[in-house]
């Protein structure tokens, strides 16, 4: 599934003889040779400046040109926050035992690129002796058995700060924190410089840095926005705690494959949330605390 | 404006008159301008899969070469001070050279930021509002973007004007220039110590979070600049027939060496506090400087950078050497060396590995990466040399309005500009 | 007369915990005894849900090995032999289950067999098996109750499912099996342009 459009062979070799030549000369020269879909996505506002009917179309043209490459009908969803809502994850290192089933659920509920390989999230294992040490850690342990004795893994994705530093650092504002606290990216805005992958302290966000192919018959068809929806080239993406499960209620596909029920999600501003027994039940710690990003990302010991 | 229009046409003129040597170097850059199209065009063709920038390590050689030359656009304030402050004058001569080199350093960190993103065609969104969403004040790379557009209009604005003057024989304005020359001077600390603040207020890279690292940023860009202008004006000197004093020379030698010297100390001030605190951060120093578990790529080069800069300071330091122009030009290498490497690969590389899950990928930049960076660099050389073919001869005097064209317009030449 | 140091300490931590204000404002732990031989809630054990102590925990239907519910089927012709021995049947069952004094009928009704017994002489279905487990694992319990321990699946904002705590841990050996992980990721060396070797 190539979401870029690039398809078409005469266009592609226009657009590379184009890049080449420059930015400022290719705009013109590359606006006027394009059919209109092309045309409106070079044109197109950030999201946040849509108004209704713009919004409309654009979700039109995306559903459009989505389902004609997938050969199935795709939706792209436009769900916003719901009022009260903060969302918060908590990770029970205590039982966690590294199967990386989580993250393969991730790969296909998110619609990731599989070649290149892009993981929202990353298992790192660590050795017991030594406690939470990054600098010690292995995300490519590859053991017939987890866990492995003497070890115990923490995995690692966005930790949805509320002090993002990520957010702070990009030139275009095409990242940005939700009002229910998800940070998201508008993948038609985005410029590819990389600066929130500089600043992030969670390596959480990733890069296209080629087309990204997902197997058709293994697209998710029900997209949202600023999720899951197929990304082109040279845009950034990231967890967005599964924006277009959680926005309907629905727990993170994470949460939901977890064998032993060691991922956690809910509502923070509601007493009775799961991640807010967490908080006020079990001995937490947050990731990189003396940073001050303040992730609503909460480990915790279960036992 | 019909003059002007004759300024340009002569210019153009001057441009493609040369001897042998001139087209065979403007030859030499179209040949890497080709080079570095040939590798861009698989870049677009495939993206930047075809470097060696991957998550792990995102930003690399193209973003650690637009900070090097963002240090030596930089450094025409090291002329212009003394220059225009001081009006001292051996110096006054040089600075449009500065001047020109600046607006070609710039030329190529735009360029080297284009082929870093990943979607070159939308740069339109950083422009302010209502055009883009320009993020201010909190993104440094949107200040960066300004800072270094503002800096080229900035000088490209005044050596037009001081040539355009020249050209017609005139002294230039000082209503319109001085100002421009004074502010001129903080711009350029500021194209710097935004490009240093771009990696400086990155907590998520500890080896960047240093408050001391914008002042290292001038005060590397303070040798590296100076280090190339020091050879342009020998090589103009000996074929382009232009007046430079040895005292300017030396002169800007000798403020190499106070520059190194603080380079140095603050270098040495950062690795006193690496060393001797020793905390979990050390790793990204100990990368550089000894490698880690056994990836230790980035070393010899650190060293290498490291020799560079004493050797190059202790050159510039003794008097005998200074004025020596063959140990003069080995020193002005050892500090292009020594500077280019310490910006170019031993700042950004070591700031991403290991990277903040504690992963060591091993960075070295792919062919693509260097091809795309030699035809930067030639875009950028040839752009100088275009220049520079029109500024020396308005310089020394050969290539100006003549006294009939001025004399129709009405201007009232002043020969003290011509020589 | 003078207790020793730690039994007074002990004793103190006993009292101050009995004091501290329960956290959150649910019922108590554990539902209150109910009379020998009562069936506290009298459901098929296919039943999907449960109530205790006035909450709904939503489970899908107890794990059982296929064909030996109901346990009537066989028990309730057989005699009851309540010796500890090697067993004939369910040979399959291996007890690691707490201390080696563990036997089936602290956990299984002698007379009632498809009925699980609590130490209170309380009969629980299968499906209500958190409540027998709930016994010495009060905290898990607890935890299980709010959604901290286990794994929960459904609508963070309203209906979940809860999975019994024999849905993942084997009642007669509980520990958590090791699994083979997934594969790793690929090393960023190794992500190629494609067509590139």
């Amino acid at each position: 599934m190539e979401p870029d459009p690039r398809d078409d062979p005469s266009e592609s070799s226009r657009r590379q003889f184009l890049k080449a030549v420059g930015v400022a000369a290719s705009a013109g020269a590359f606006l006027a040779g394009c059919d209109e879909a092309t045309r409106e996505a070079f044109f197109q506002k950030h999201f946040k400046e849509l108004d209704k009917d713009e919004l409309a179309k654009v979700i039109a043209r995306l559903e459009k040109d989505y389902s004609a490459k997938a050969g199935k009908p795709v939706t792209v969803d436009t769900t916003p926050a719901m009022d009260g809502v903060l969302f918060g994850y908590a990770l029970d290192l205590s039982r966690c035992i590294g199967c990386r089933r989580c993250v393969y659920a991730c790969v296909k509920e998110n619609n990731q690129s599989r070649d290149p390989q892009i993981h929202w999230i990353t298992v790192l294992e660590m050795k017991k002796e030594r406690g939470v040490d990054i600098f010690e850690s292995d995300p490519y342990y590859d053991s017939k058995e987890v866990p492995r004795p003497g070890h115990f893994y923490m995995p690692v994705q966005c930790q949805q700060c509320q002090n993002p530093p990520c957010v702070k650092t990009c030139p275009v504002q095409a990242t940005w924190q939700e009002p229910d606290g998800i940070v998201v990216v508008d993948y038609n805005w985005c410029i590819g410089c990389r600066c929130c992958m500089s600043a992030c302290p969670y390596g959480a966000r990733h890069f296209n840095w080629a087309d990204p192919s997902v197997p058709i018959d293994e697209l998710n068809p029900v997209t949202h926005y600023l999720g899951n929806r197929p990304r082109p080239r040279g845009v950034v993406e990231k967890c967005t705690f599964c924006v277009q499960r959680s926005r309907h209620g629905k727990y993170p596909a994470c949460v939901e494959i977890c064998p032993v029920g060691a991922r956690k999600f809910g509502n923070l501003l509601d007493p009775a949330s799961e991640v807010r027994e967490v908080i006020g039940g079990k001995r937490v710690f947050i990731l990189k605390e003396e940073l001050n990003t303040r992730p609503k990302f909460f480990y915790f010991y279960g036992v | 404006m019909r003059l002007f229009i004759d300024f340009l046409l002569g210019s153009a003129k001057q441009m493609l008159k040369g001897n042998r040597s001139y087209w065979g170097w403007v030859a030499f850059l179209l040949a890497c301008i080709a080079v570095g199209l040939v590798g861009y065009a698989s870049q677009a063709g495939s993206g930047l899969i075809v470097t060696s920038m991957r998550d792990q390590v995102s930003w690399a050689f193209y973003i650690g070469n637009f900070t090097f030359l963002v240090g030596v656009a930089a450094a025409a304030v090291v002329l212009v001070i003394p220059a225009y402050i001081y009006q001292w004058k051996p110096i006054k001569e040089i600075v449009i050279i500065g001047e020109l080199l600046a607006v070609s350093a710039i030329t190529m960190c735009l360029l080297l930021v284009m082929t870093d993103v990943g979607r070159p065609e939308r740069a339109w969104h950083m422009a302010p509002w209502p055009i883009g969403r320009w993020n201010a004040p909190s993104s440094l790379l949107a200040w960066d973007a300004l800072v270094l557009n503002l800096y080229f209009l900035l000088n490209f604005a005044i050596v037009t004007h001081l040539l355009f003057r020249a050209f017609t024989k005139r002294d230039y304005s000082h209503r319109f220039a001085t100002p421009l020359i004074l502010f001129s001077i903080p711009a350029a600390v500021s194209i710097h110590t935004v490009t240093a603040f771009l990696y400086n207020g990155l907590s998520a890279r500890p080896y960047w979070n240093s408050a001391i690292l914008a002042p290292r940023f001038l005060a590397s860009a303070f040798c590296s600049g100076p280090a190339i202008i020091l050879v342009v004006l020998q090589v103009l000197r000996r074929y382009a027939n232009l007046e430079i004093k040895n005292e300017a020379i030396w002169k800007i030698a000798e403020l190499m060496a106070y520059a190194m010297f603080l380079n140095l100390f603050l270098f040495g001030a950062e690795i006193f506090r690496e060393y001797y605190s020793a905390t979990e951060h050390l790793v990204f120093t100990q990368y550089v400087f000894t490698g880690v578990h056994g990836h230790d790529t980035l070393v010899p080069y650190a060293w290498a950078s490291l020799f560079c800069s004493v050797a190059a300071f202790i050159i510039f330091l003794v008097p005998k050497t200074r004025r020596n122009f063959v140990t003069l030009n080995f020193g002005a290498f050892l500090i292009y060396c020594g500077v280019y490497i310490e910006k170019g690969i031993a700042l950004v590389i070591p700031g991403f590995t290991p990277s903040t899950l504690g992963e060591i990928y091993e960075y070295f930049p792919s062919r693509t990466e260097v091809m795309v960076t030699i035809g930067v660099y030639g875009a950028g050389f040839l752009m100088f040399t275009l220049m520079l073919k029109v500024a020396i001869p308005i310089i020394n005097g050969s290539f100006h309005l003549d006294s009939r064209r001025a004399a129709e317009a009405g201007i009232v030449q002043d020969a003290a500009t011509s020589h | 007369m003078t207790l020793p140091r730690p039994l007074l300490l002990l004793v103190a931590a006993i009292i101050s915990l009995s004091c501290t204000p329960s956290v959150s404002s649910k019922p108590a732990l554990f539902p209150p005894p109910e009379g020998e031989g009562t069936l506290v809630a009298d459901k098929a054990p296919d039943a999907p849900r449960a109530d205790a102590g006035g909450e709904d925990f939503p489970v899908p239907p107890p794990p059982f090995t296929e064909g030996v519910f109901p346990c009537s089927d066989c028990h309730a012709s057989m005699e009851t032999d309540l010796t500890r021995r090697e067993l004939g049947m369910h040979d399959y069952i291996k007890l690691e289950h707490g201390p080696r004094e563990r036997w089936c009928f602290d956990c299984h009704n002698p007379t009632d067999r498809d009925k699980l017994r609590l130490a209170s002489g309380a009969l629980v279905p299968f499906s209500e098996s958190y409540r027998l487990c709930g016994q010495c694992h009060g905290d898990k319990y607890r935890d299980w109750r709010v959604g901290v321990h286990g794994k929960r699946t459904g609508f963070w904002n309203g209906k979940k499912q809860y999975l019994l705590c024999a849905h993942c841990h084997n009642p007669h050996s509980p520990h958590f099996r090791p699994l083979q992980p997934l594969p790793p990721p690929v090393a960023p060396a190794l992500i190629k342009a494609k067509g590139a070797e």
